[in-house]
């Protein structure tokens, strides 16, 4: 497969290409679709079809006029002209900004975005000097997003991988069903965060709401303020030297750093009473995992 | 689905028609069978506006008939205005099933309206020293052009875009809905009530009356019930996280008070705009944008979480 170039890739099929980045999919009768990624293939940092942007090459966008979904057209027309850096100025809280970006790209948004803002990306740096709405970066692959100011419910839905950091404070079941990556909440966090939680380390440096880390499978939360109650299976752990290290430097990295150290972080895993991966099929774990 | 939006202004008064029809336009894709405001002005001393209906919108494709039948009610409705020594300064009829009358009166107001409701096909939709309710069906523009609600000027009020899924698209579905039979009480509620059944009989039970099958009727009544009984608004809305069960975010006003509450599982949406002149609140943040371009700090309330705030 390192053999392919990217101009190859381009002119296959999409079933064609799905082998030759080895994946192989099939339909189970009646069931959903399951992919099984072949352990021989090698990993690809770029998809075929990414731009190739420069980062000294700076535009802006002037969203106040726009469409949610011009404005997301405008992006992608920008990157294929090269740009890559962005500037978007005026998002005045509209949705599903700067969503599915595939690529490297230096975006800063300057002011809040609504819901599902920055979702499904894989790649770009984001700064939001604004607030964010619900469903920030939902299903986020890579890349770092970084908000300023406070965000809604359900900051880091299912991501996957990256950096995710909200300076502020954020509502509720913050990465829910998170499979990866790392969210760092600068404030409170609000009811059920990391909800059936899969994957990843969450780090809240306010308080946490109740029932924090209900129905976790694995991943870890780290909370430096009161904890109002733990879920289902969510159970304390010792914070290890190696802990405390991870926390100082992710924490030095955006800023937010206590004063106090990390010393008194609590530490919350899976009990794995209620749900196992090793209860798993083969293929669900290497799904999952 | 549905979408929410209220401000309130601290000691002053504000074009709250115009602001609240912003936000609501900005809430349109949440709910766009029908949209209703109820917002608080200032009559006069000892007045009351009473807003109502007289018959459903889609009663006027009945034919010819129709409009005989509302010329009776009218005239029912002035009648019983004159039976209980009731003054009537204004009559306005806005749309030709919705009427607004300003009215001087000094006996029970309560006992005024049950007796208005008796008459066939009407029903109340405001009656206080404050609000005025309006819903109907179609954006919030459109509602506010056909009851020119842009230039009204008031202290505070709250807003509904309905996407409607449990009863009707009709204008007794819509929200707001007035507390009746209390003066200037008003809910708009964005969610599903579980126990709604449950908690109507027993609302039914203690002599309260149900216009619609709209589940969100049941915290106007749930709200009317308590401060008739003198509990206070903040405790009515901590009780009410308890007693009812669903998922649910909703606003009350009063004639000079605006409250929230939001359920346990925190799963309907808020976003807070709090200023040393003024609190604005939405489903969304795109609401608040639509009156604040500038940029404003915002905020989610968590779960249970009960605010009230003095105009």
């Amino acid at each position: 497969m390192s053999g392919i170039s990217d101009a190859e890739l381009r002119e296959m099929t999409q079933e064609e290409r799905v082998n030759a980045l080895g994946m192989t999919t099939e339909q189970l009768t009646g069931k959903s679709l399951y992919i099984e990624f072949d352990p021989d293939a090698q990993e690809r940092f770029a998809y075929p079809w990414a731009p190739d942007v420069d980062f000294n090459k700076r535009t802006e966008i002037d969203a106040s006029d726009l469409t949610n979904t011009e404005v997301n057209a405008r992006i992608r027309g920008l990157m294929a002209e090269g740009y890559g850096t962005i500037v978007l100025q005026n998002p005045r809280g509209k949705h599903s900004l700067a969503v599915g970006i595939l690529s490297r790209l230096n975006l800063i948004i300057e002011g809040s975005t609504g819901y599902f803002g920055v979702g499904l990306i894989d790649g770009p740096n984001v700064r939001i000097s604004g607030r964010v709405g619900w469903s920030c970066a939902e299903n986020m692959m890579s890349g770092t997003v970084i908000v300023e100011k406070n965000a809604g419910s359900t900051f880091g839905a299912a991501i996957r991988g990256g950096d995710l950091v909200c300076k502020g404070s954020v509502g509720s079941r913050t990465g829910i069903d998170m499979k990866g990556g790392t969210i760092i909440v600068g404030g409170d966090t609000g009811a059920l965060s990391g909800f059936m939680m899969q994957r990843g380390r969450m780090v809240v440096c306010g308080n946490a709401g109740k029932n924090l880390g209900d129905s976790m499978y694995d991943g870890t939360i780290y909370v430096g303020g009161e904890i109002r109650s733990l879920g289902v299976d969510a159970v304390t752990a010792e914070l290890t030297t190696l802990d405390k290290e991870w926390l100082t430097r992710k924490l030095t990295q955006y800023g937010l750093m206590p004063t106090t150290g990390v010393d008194h972080f609590t530490k919350i895993v899976a009990g794995k009473q209620l749900w196992n991966y090793d209860n798993l099929e083969p293929n669900e774990k290497k799904l999952i995992l | 689905m549905c979408g929410i939006a209220g401000i309130i202004h601290k000691g002053r008064r504000a074009n709250v028609g115009a602001e609240m029809t912003s936000m609501l336009q900005a809430l349109k894709h949440r709910g766009p069978d029908s949209t209703g405001y109820a917002v608080y002005g200032d009559p006069g001393e000892g007045e009351y506006v009473m807003r109502l209906k007289i018959a459903e919108a889609e009663d006027m494709e009945l034919g010819r008939s129709i409009h005989d039948r509302l010329e009776e009610r009218i005239e029912a409705v002035d009648a019983i205005l004159g039976s209980h020594e009731a003054e009537v300064k204004v009559k306005e009829r806005v749309r030709p099933y919705a009427l607004r009358y300003v009215l001087n009166h000094e006996g029970d107001t309560g006992d005024m309206a049950e007796h208005i409701e008796e008459t066939e096909g009407v029903e109340i939709l405001s009656l206080g020293n404050g609000l005025e309710l309006i819903k109907d069906l179609g954006d919030a523009g459109s509602v506010a052009e056909a009851y020119g609600l842009r230039d009204f000027e008031g202290t505070h009020g709250i807003g509904h875009t309905r996407m409607a899924t449990e009863s009707d698209v009709d204008i007794k579905s819509a929200h707001p809905y007035w507390a009746f039979p209390y003066n200037d009480v008003s809910v708009v509620h964005n969610g599903q009530i579980t126990n709604y059944w449950i908690m109507r009989r027993e609302m039914e039970r203690k002599g309260h009356r149900f216009m619609s099958d709209c589940d969100s009727e049941l915290l106007a009544v749930y709200t009317a019930h308590h401060l008739a009984n003198g509990v206070q608004l903040e405790e009515s809305l901590r009780r009410s996280i308890d007693e009812i069960d669903g998922v649910f975010t909703y606003l009350v006003c009063t004639k000079d008070q605006l409250g929230m509450a939001k359920d346990t599982m925190a799963a309907k949406p808020l976003v807070l705009y709090e200023s040393d002149d003024l609190i604005a609140m939405a489903s969304e943040e795109v609401a608040i944008r639509a009156i604040f371009p500038e940029e404003i700090d915002t905020h989610d309330p968590y779960d249970e979480e009960v605010r009230v705030w003095q105009a």
